[in-house]
Parts: C-alpha cells; sequence; structure tokens
C-alpha cells in the first residue's frame, strides 16, 4: 500500500483550536504524525515590555482563557517572590478556591470534549450541563464567567462573604452528585472503553524520558504535581496526587474525572480555612532580579521566568506551558495508531494551543 | 420567499473558527450548544465543513498566518454569507492589539456583518449576535 499523506486541521470540527497534523498513513494505520504549529502566536511575551507589571496581569490571563486565573496566579506569585511580599492568608485561600473552580471547569470541559471525539453527544451534552452550575460560581463571586481576573500583586480583588460560602458549598453538593452519576459511564461504558481502553499507551519510562506533564504524566504512574510545592494556600491542605498506571486514552480520562472530584474537596478545605486577615498588601517599589516560578495548570506544569530591572516594565517574561511539554509524547504515540483513533488521542492530551503558541 | 431561502433564515449553519482566540470566546461559543443555552432548538446547528455553513463565527485576532486559513475558509462557503467577529479581540485585536505578530480584528481580512464584544463574549451576546445577522441576511434574501 502506498503512502498517503492526510492533512489533519487547522480547522477540524473535533479541533476547537487551529493545530495541523501532516498525517502520514498506510492503508489506515498512521506512520508518521508531524505537527505544524503558530496559527494562534500572537507574541504577548513581548507586550511585557508595553505593559507595566501590573497591566501584565490582565495579558497573561489571555494566555488561555481556560486556565486564566492560574496563569495570573502563577505571574503574581513570580512579581510577589521578587518584591518580596507576605501574600495575606486568606487571600492564598481564595485563590485555591478560584484555581481549583478554574480547574474543575476545565476538566468537565474536556471531559465534554473528549466524549465528543468519539462520538459520544449526549454525555458531552450532559457534562457541559454540570459546568454551567460551576461558571455561575465564577460569574457571581468575580463578575465574569471564564476569565475571572481576581489575582493583583500581594492578594486578590474580590471576597467572599458568608452567604456565598455557604452557596458554593450547596451548589459544590450538587455539582459533586452529577458528575458522580456519570461515573460509571466515563469509567465502565463498554462502548467508552472500547474506544479508550489500550489506545495510545504512554509507558511510565517514556512519559518520563519525554518530559510529559500534568494529567498525561500522571496518567502513566508518575506521581507528580506541582500543588506538591505547596504554593498559595496549598501549604496548609492535604492534597494526594492522582495517579494512574495504564497509560492509556482511559487512564488520562480517569484522572482528570478523578481531579474534578478531588477539586471539588479542595475548594471545601479551602473555603474552610479562610480567615479574617485582608486581601492584598500593599505594593510598594518595582520588580527586580530574576524568579523562576511554577504552579499546576489543568494540563500540567506552567512554568513563569520574569526578570525585573527596577523599571515597571519587566525585562522578560518567559511562559512553558504544559501542552508544549506534551506534544513531544503525543507525536510518539500517533505512529501506529488507526486513523480512526487520531481524533481521540490528541484530545487525550488536553491540547491548549493558545497556551503554546501565546 | 422559496423554501430553500426560508430554511436558511429559519435554521442557519454555523461554523467556528478559531483564529488565535485565547480560548475564552471559543469555550463560550461552545456552550451555546450545550442544553442550558441550548441554540439546536432555534435550528441553529454546529457543523464542521465551512461549504455547508451559513455563518462563520470567528473568534479571536488575524496573525499573517491564520489569515490565509481565514480567507480560504470564507472563501469555500456559499453565498449568501454571515461573519460575526465574537469578542474584543475579533472587534479590534483587544488586548493584544499591541503585540508583534497581530494584524488586528477580523475586518483586516475578511467583511463583518456583526461585531459582538465583550471578554470573552457572554453565550447570550453570541445568540444575540446570530439573531441580529440572521435579520441582515433576510433583508439580503429578500432582494436577491
Amino acid at each position: 500500500m502506498a503512502r498517503t499523506v492526510i492533512p489533519f486541521g487547522p480547522q477540524h470540527p473535533v479541533l476547537p483550536e487551529p493545530i495541523h497534523l501532516s498525517l502520514v498513513v498506510e492503508d489506515e494505520r498512521v506512520v508518521e504524525a508531524l505537527p505544524t504549529l503558530g496559527y494562534v502566536h500572537r507574541g504577548l511575551e513581548l507586550l511585557a515590555t508595553k505593559r507595566d507589571y501590573n497591566q501584565m496581569i490582565q495579558i497573561v490571563e489571555r494566555v488561555c482563557g481556560i486556565c486564566s486565573m492560574i496563569h495570573s496566579l502563577c505571574y503574581c506569585q513570580g512579581i510577589e517572590e521578587m518584591m518580596k511580599l507576605e501574600v495575606p492568608r486568606r487571600a492564598r485561600m481564595l485563590r485555591v478556591v478560584w484555581s481549583e473552580l478554574h480547574r474543575l471547569h476545565s476538566h468537565l470541559l474536556w471531559l465534554g470534549l473528549f466524549a465528543d471525539s468519539f462520538g459520544f453527544e449526549s454525555l458531552f451534552m450532559q457534562l457541559w450541563k454540570v459546568r454551567e452550575k460551576v461558571m455561575d460560581l465564577n460569574e457571581a463571586t468575580t463578575g465574569n464567567r471564564v476569565i475571572v481576573s481576581v489575582n493583583v500583586v500581594g492578594g486578590v480583588r474580590a471576597d467572599l462573604d458568608e452567604a456565598q460560602i455557604r452557596w458554593i458549598k450547596d451548589t459544590l453538593v450538587e455539582v459533586e452528585a452529577s458528575i458522580r452519576s456519570l461515573q460509571s459511564t466515563i469509567m465502565h461504558d463498554s462502548t467508552v472503553c472500547r474506544r479508550t481502553r489500550g489506545v495510545g499507551v504512554l509507558t511510565k519510562q517514556a512519559a518520563y524520558d519525554l518530559g510529559a506533564a500534568g494529567p498525561m504524566l500522571r496518567g502513566s504512574g508518575v506521581a507528580q504535581d506541582m500543588r506538591q510545592l505547596k504554593y498559595a494556600g496549598f501549604d496548609e491542605i492535604a492534597f494526594e496526587p492522582i495517579v494512574e498506571t495504564d497509560g492509556d486514552c482511559w487512564a488520562r480520562s480517569t484522572v482528570r474525572f478523578r481531579e474534578a472530584l478531588q477539586s471539588i474537596d479542595l475548594v471545601r478545605q479551602a473555603l474552610d480555612k479562610l480567615d479574617g486577615s485582608e486581601l492584598a498588601v500593599k505594593v510598594k517599589g518595582k520588580p527586580e532580579g530574576e524568579v523562576i516560578t511554577r504552579v499546576e495548570q489543568p494540563r500540567g506544569e506552567c512554568l513563569y521566568y520574569l526578570k525585573g530591572n527596577g523599571d515597571k516594565f519587566l525585562e522578560r517574561v518567559r511562559i512553558r506551558t504544559p501542552t508544549f511539554a506534551n506534544i513531544p509524547p503525543l507525536a510518539a504515540i500517533l505512529p501506529g495508531l488507526d486513523f480512526a483513533d487520531v481524533p481521540v488521542v490528541v484530545l487525550s492530551i488536553d491540547p491548549c494551543i493558545s497556551c503554546t503558541e501565546r | 420567499m422559496s423554501f430553500l431561502k426560508t430554511s436558511q433564515i429559519k435554521s442557519p449553519w454555523l461554523m467556528h473558527f478559531d483564529c488565535g482566540s485565547c480560548n475564552g470566546c471559543d469555550i463560550e461559543t461552545l456552550a451555546c450548544l450545550t442544553p442550558v443555552y441550548d441554540v439546536e432548538r432555534f435550528g441553529i446547528i454546529n457543523v464542521g465543513n465551512p461549504r455547508h455553513a451559513d455563518v462563520l463565527v470567528v473568534t479571536g485576532t488575524v496573525n499573517p498566518r491564520n489569515a490565509e486559513i481565514l480567507k480560504n475558509i470564507y472563501s469555500q462557503m456559499p453565498d449568501p454569507k454571515l461573519v460575526i467577529a465574537v469578542g474584543a479581540c475579533g472587534c479590534s485585536g483587544g488586548v493584544f492589539r499591541d503585540a508583534p505578530n497581530v494584524l488586528g480584528g477580523i475586518d483586516k481580512v475578511i467583511p463583518v456583518d456583526v461585531y459582538v464584544p465583550g471578554c470573552p463574549a457572554k453565550p447570550e451576546a453570541i445568540m444575540d449576535a446570530v439573531v441580529t445577522g440572521l435579520g441582515k441576511l433576510k433583508g439580503i434574501l429578500e432582494a436577491s
């Protein structure tokens, strides 16, 4: 059988974002996959020279709309480290609340898209219906559904009152019950298992060697999660990374499913630990020096390198995002797959192209 | 009006293209299709092929690379067609307008019929834009 090259993307119904893969196929089997990037590149790291360090918060939030809160958390954390600011405890706990709500909505979104990638549309609809409750929480507590913009250098800008905390807890009970009712379908349904079990297997060693990140790495059995670094309020919160050992698409979706439930637990823990301290400390001076800071995004480890020179403009902002780390493992597992499994496997890394290209 | 024209207004088929957006507007566009908003009850269906689409929903800024793809998709759609630019980025470039690789809003490349402000635009606003656009499409169809 002669080799054929099939273009996949940049505009493809299963891809919410533009990425191009040249798939070299023999019959129905993929022999090689060559990714092409650059459709979402905006060059926003260079905006650091045009926007001051406070305005950059709004820019880094828009690196990626799905995990915007966690991007700005990482950036603020870096600036705070540079300026030696001590963030109040209440602000650190509130950061955990909103970052975990973001992780929850991101994982529900992904599980829905994943179900859609193998044609299970009713599951997609069910998951997104649950997700809307989380979006309501974001909107009611911060004023926006997606880009919540709560972080400022030195703390947070929004607060939760008693009634809101009670309402969040009540809503999370409903959300948890709805997610649990879908558990048997996502994890044990025979049609789902046939499309995901044993598909796109990444071994533990390969995941580690190729530098996979996040659920991709944990789905292959490596217990690594940046929340173990105890940033924001995670120093006071009981947390264990979630690990699956199969390394296939099923393991990756199970890791995300269990993490969604874990996020609910983390939000509850953080809400219980809110104290009466301030929301933000006063900021004096300009950032100076170099700093590397890491957080765990829904997709994996996100790293920021910031360099200030005592001016209000930062000299350099460098962002390394989890999807970038997950593309080499993806290119390694694509060869040998059936052509129809390509959308499932591509989605299983939870690609966020706008993060990757910025 | 003929059957074909009526159905184009009553049941427009929509295609979404992410043109360098931050994902915020994309997930809000997708949220329109899901149970809480559910535009399918109005006959609006999301399709993957530009040749089947009446309405093109574009999110995000244009850069030199995706400008070609956007033009390509637009030219593949049958006439008459509607273009909706969603979000601040799609309208003008938004917060990214000064970034080195950004050309600006969608209207730098293809003609836009409806602009939806917001960063990101809310699902209600996107649905409202589609309805507004359909009014315009109706005018074009009646005149032809």
